[in-house]
């Protein structure tokens, strides 16, 4: 049987600021065999300039979305921001027959034209549902003993529920069950589903570093020894700004943030360095000297 | 065109609020909008809004609210409308099926056609302008990607990226127009 394959979407923060993100995901990708095809002529997805114009917004998304149309294939994301943009103007161009003509106006200036014939996948959905959870599983062969881990599923991957087909929002399963065969114990913890306010960070540097000083406070209340994030926004403001949230509440968390990809990694017995664990702000040898010893 | 933003969406004590009645049937034409005439403030939007949690102004139900008296310059000129984190939080639990993030964004998108636009958005539109993206890429992270044995980041062609935005009036709001 052939892999499955994707036109993969990066994005831009990803390559900006968290390139361990893109290095352990093509890592994984090779491993388990999913195949990327790049989207050499993609731009923006579009999410950030929507508060400004909604309409720009939705063509950027557009053009992405023909770009892969054109290339035959389904997108692949990584970033959840990207991801729920991508996702919602596809199922509502698919919907709406009056914005998808009035999309196409704007396309046919640019030579383009949405058809609706392409999905738009999260990686961990291509994880779940391409690779499955009973294969990934037999990948895994130095499996986490005793590590107790809080998984944050940002809100761009599970909302709005009724244009992303991932779950219950109110209680998600698919990454928990991805967290599972690494042998993490995935802990509950208070308001877990919360966001971390990283949209607004350009607007009030003050909401992310709030609402993401409740999660770790709570984290660790629930005895959790590290984050795992499939989001480089969210990421970003638990990983490399909780210095400064430590700073900022007189606080100590000490909590490594991996990405989900860098767990399943070290758990296939990946070398870290190949996983780019080094880049977290975050030392994460806590958890790999565990893995080490234990394995 | 860049006018002055208040502090609060909360109507000030002694400050008379301007009522547009024709307000409320604008929001309601603009897609996006149209849900905000069914909502009969209950207040589930606020109690499971993040952002709520942590501001002592920020209130999506009086945002709505406002709206539909037709407070336009109040609503508009508010700083407060741009702290919603699109979590879609409350658009999920709202009982009447509002669109709240929808509505509010459309109210967004009007204040910043009026002027009313923080001045960071124009920045991030100004790079998207220019480079297809958010973030501008330096030549050094893309000779280290290459390093790490990355492929080279996507090149969009920014003609088209020009002329999406000269269509959708995005270019006129960041103040960019082509000639």
């Amino acid at each position: 049987m052939s892999n499955p394959k994707f036109a993969f979407f990066l994005g831009c923060l990803i390559p900006f600021r968290e390139a361990s993100y893109e290095i352990s995901t093509r890592r994984i990708a090779g491993a388990v065999g999913i195949d990327l095809v790049e989207m050499t002529d993609a731009n923006c997805c579009g999410l950030p300039i929507d508060p400004i114009n909604h309409d720009m917004t939705v063509a950027l998304a557009a053009r992405n979305l023909c770009i892969a149309e054109n290339m035959g294939l389904n997108i692949m994301t990584l970033c959840n921001g990207c991801f729920g943009s991508l996702a919602k103007v596809n199922k509502e161009l698919k919907e709406d027959r009056a914005l998808r003509e009035k999309v196409n106006g704007y396309l046919k200036e640019i030579s383009m034209e949405f058809k609706g014939n392409i999905e738009v996948k999260h990686f961990i959905e291509a994880l779940a549902e391409d690779v499955g959870v009973e294969k990934l599983n037999s990948f895994v062969s130095r499996p986490f003993i005793d590590l107790k881990v809080a998984e944050h599923y940002g809100c761009h991957f599970l909302r709005p529920h009724k244009y992303l087909d991932t779950g219950d929002p109110e209680n998600p399963e698919v990454l928990t069950k991805l967290i599972e065969i690494t042998g993490a114990k995935v802990v509950d913890y208070l308001d877990e589903l919360q966001c971390c306010g990283g949209t607004v960070i350009a607007i009030d540097e003050n909401v992310p570093i709030y609402l993401t000083r409740n999660k770790l406070v709570n984290i660790k209340k629930a005895g959790a020894e590290a984050i795992v994030t499939i989001c480089p926004n969210c990421h970003m403001i638990f990983d490399l700004n909780q210095p400064k949230i430590e700073k900022t509440f007189s606080e100590s968390y000490g909590l490594p943030v991996l990405y989900y990809p860098q767990l399943l990694g070290l758990a296939m017995g990946m070398p870290p360095e190949d996983l780019a664990v080094g880049e977290l702000r975050v030392k994460a040898d806590k958890v790999l000297n565990r893995l080490i010893q234990k394995a | 065109m860049s006018r002055v933003m208040t502090s609060e969406v909360k109507s000030g004590a002694n400050e008379p609020i301007r009522i547009d009645t024709k307000f409320k049937n604008m929001v309601l034409k603009t897609p996006g909008g149209e849900t905000l005439k069914i909502c009969f403030q209950c207040g589930t939007c606020t109690s499971s809004c993040p952002i709520a949690k942590i501001s002592d102004s920020y209130r999506p139900n009086q945002i709505i609210r406002l709206a539909q008296f037709g407070a336009k310059d109040k609503v508009l000129s508010s700083k407060t409308l741009w702290l919603c984190a699109a979590c879609y939080t409350c658009v999920d639990r709202c009982p009447q099926g509002v669109e709240m993030e929808s509505v509010i964004r459309t109210l967004k998108n009007l204040a910043a056609k009026e002027g009313y636009i923080p001045k960071i958005f124009k920045d991030l539109g100004l790079t998207v302008l220019e480079t297809g993206f958010l973030y501008r890429i330096q030549q050094l992270r893309s000779k280290s990607r290459e390093k790490k044995g990355l492929p080279p980041l996507p090149n969009p062609k920014i003609e088209d990226v020009k002329k999406l935005a000269d269509k959708t009036g995005f270019a006129t709001i960041i103040g960019e127009e082509s000639a």
